[in-house]
């Protein structure tokens, strides 16, 4: 991505991903929600989400941060600061 | 000057027969259920398991070897003496000596053949078979015995649930002999040892793995090695009728033949999914799920099949075969 993404953009792609590797509609994935307890997304689905926000975004998520990003806020926080 | 002579081998090597051994005991996610925090539904989702098979005190690395080995022997139309090698791929063994290999060639039958064990954990089967195909196209052996055995029940602590619910118990097994046009292609393999702290046993007794890194490096790493193969062999993912990787996980197992049909793989390729009712099974899963899918019918004399193992190590292995 030539210019850094906004978080309005980070959101949508995020829910993109989200909804092809867990199922969960798109409008579903709101700033607030859990993946664990909201949208019941498990370990290793994380993991394939972070695989593919990585290329999305040109962004590195190391396992030991994705047990920092309890929600999808989070998430789209982390990707802005660092993309 | 002193010459030494050097031997001659075969023009092109090929898998000649393959044969599998599981324990009696059939253990069902339920059964699980009653001993750990855990249900079927759980298991399913995250590994995608149903069921497998825990060997008995009696049913050793050995003697699920020699099972399955003659089986592999029997279904290559051979009797044991012809078999002069065998190679024992396996990482559970609980006493480093004596060694598997010599007293599965004794049990066989293959008396005086030459033996070693090998370890390479889940990609195991591969090195032994990539190492058999090359002593017979070499000249060092003429009919090599490859077999993967572990019991995994050995090394996993009964109530850990991050580990109980994947791993189980088996052997498989193949006849590696000479051949005028080429079975077994040349194979991709290499270690990543920066990641060798991801599945180790700590506490020297135990297994332990770190799940979302081992799967993010299965489910990003594989595919592509697996693709080498492919190359190697100077093929193309469409000539693949059958995939069998290494049963680790059957998401993993799905998330590579996903990966290799965007890559031109053909959407009626045959995916080996033996995990679902045999368990990850480290070296002995991939001859096992080759001769399941034999007996059910999915697999055929002549298939073209991408084998890719992949394990602690972390160590990986891959070729193309033809189906015996």
């Amino acid at each position: 991505m030539a210019e850094k993404p906004t978080e309005e953009q980070i959101l949508a792609g995020l829910a993109e991903i989200v909804e092809e590797v867990a199922g969960v509609e798109s409008d579903e994935v709101t700033a607030d929600k859990s993946f664990v307890d909201d949208l019941d997304i498990d370990s290793l689905s994380m993991v394939e989400i972070a695989v593919q926000a990585e290329d999305r975004f040109e962004v590195k998520i190391p396992d030991a941060e994705l047990a920092n990003l309890k929600t999808v806020g989070d998430a789209v926080s982390y990707v802005a600061k660092n993309a | 000057m002193t010459r030494i002579q050097q031997s001659r081998g075969a023009a092109a090597s090929r898998i000649l027969g393959i044969g599998s051994s599981q324990p009696e005991r059939v253990v069902t996610n339920d059964e699980l259920s009653t001993k750990m925090d855990t249900n079927d539904q759980w298991i399913r989702e995250r590994v995608g398991i149903a069921e497998r098979r825990f060997a008995g005190p009696d049913e050793t690395v050995v003697s699920m070897g020699v099972e399955a080995g003659s089986k592999a022997i029997a279904a290559s139309g051979l009797t044991p003496s012809d078999v002069d090698t065998v190679i024992v791929a396996n990482c559970t063994n609980t006493v480093p000596m004596p060694n598997a290999a010599a007293q599965i060639a004794e049990l066989v039958g293959a008396r005086a053949a030459g033996g070693f064990d090998l370890n390479a954990a889940c990609a195991g089967f591969c090195y032994g078979l990539a190492s058999a195909s090359d002593m017979v196209r070499a000249g060092s052996a003429e009919r090599v015995l490859v077999i993967g055995s572990e019991k995994l029940t050995d090394i996993v602590d009964p109530l850990d649930r991050s580990t109980a619910i994947i791993f189980a118990d088996a052997a498989g097994a193949a006849v590696v002999g000479p051949s005028d046009e080429p079975g077994i292609g040349p194979v991709a393999w290499g270690t990543a040892g920066d990641l060798a702290e991801t599945i180790r046993m700590p506490n020297g007794r135990h297994i332990h793995q770190e799940g979302q890194s081992v799967f993010r490096w299965a489910t990003t790493k594989i595919a592509p090695i697996a693709l080498r193969a492919v190359e190697l062999a100077g093929l193309t993912p469409a000539d693949i009728d059958v995939l069998v990787p290494h049963q680790a996980n059957l998401r993993i197992v799905e998330a590579i033949a996903k990966k290799l049909r965007q890559k031109g793989a053909r959407e009626d390729m045959v995916v080996a999914d033996d995990i679902v009712t045999s368990g990850n099974t480290s070296s002995a899963s991939i001859p096992m799920a080759m001769d399941h899918m034999r007996a059910a019918g999915r697999v055929h004399s002549g298939d073209v099949a991408l084998l890719i193992g992949f394990g602690a190590g972390l160590s990986y292995a891959g070729q193309v075969v033809i189906c015996p």
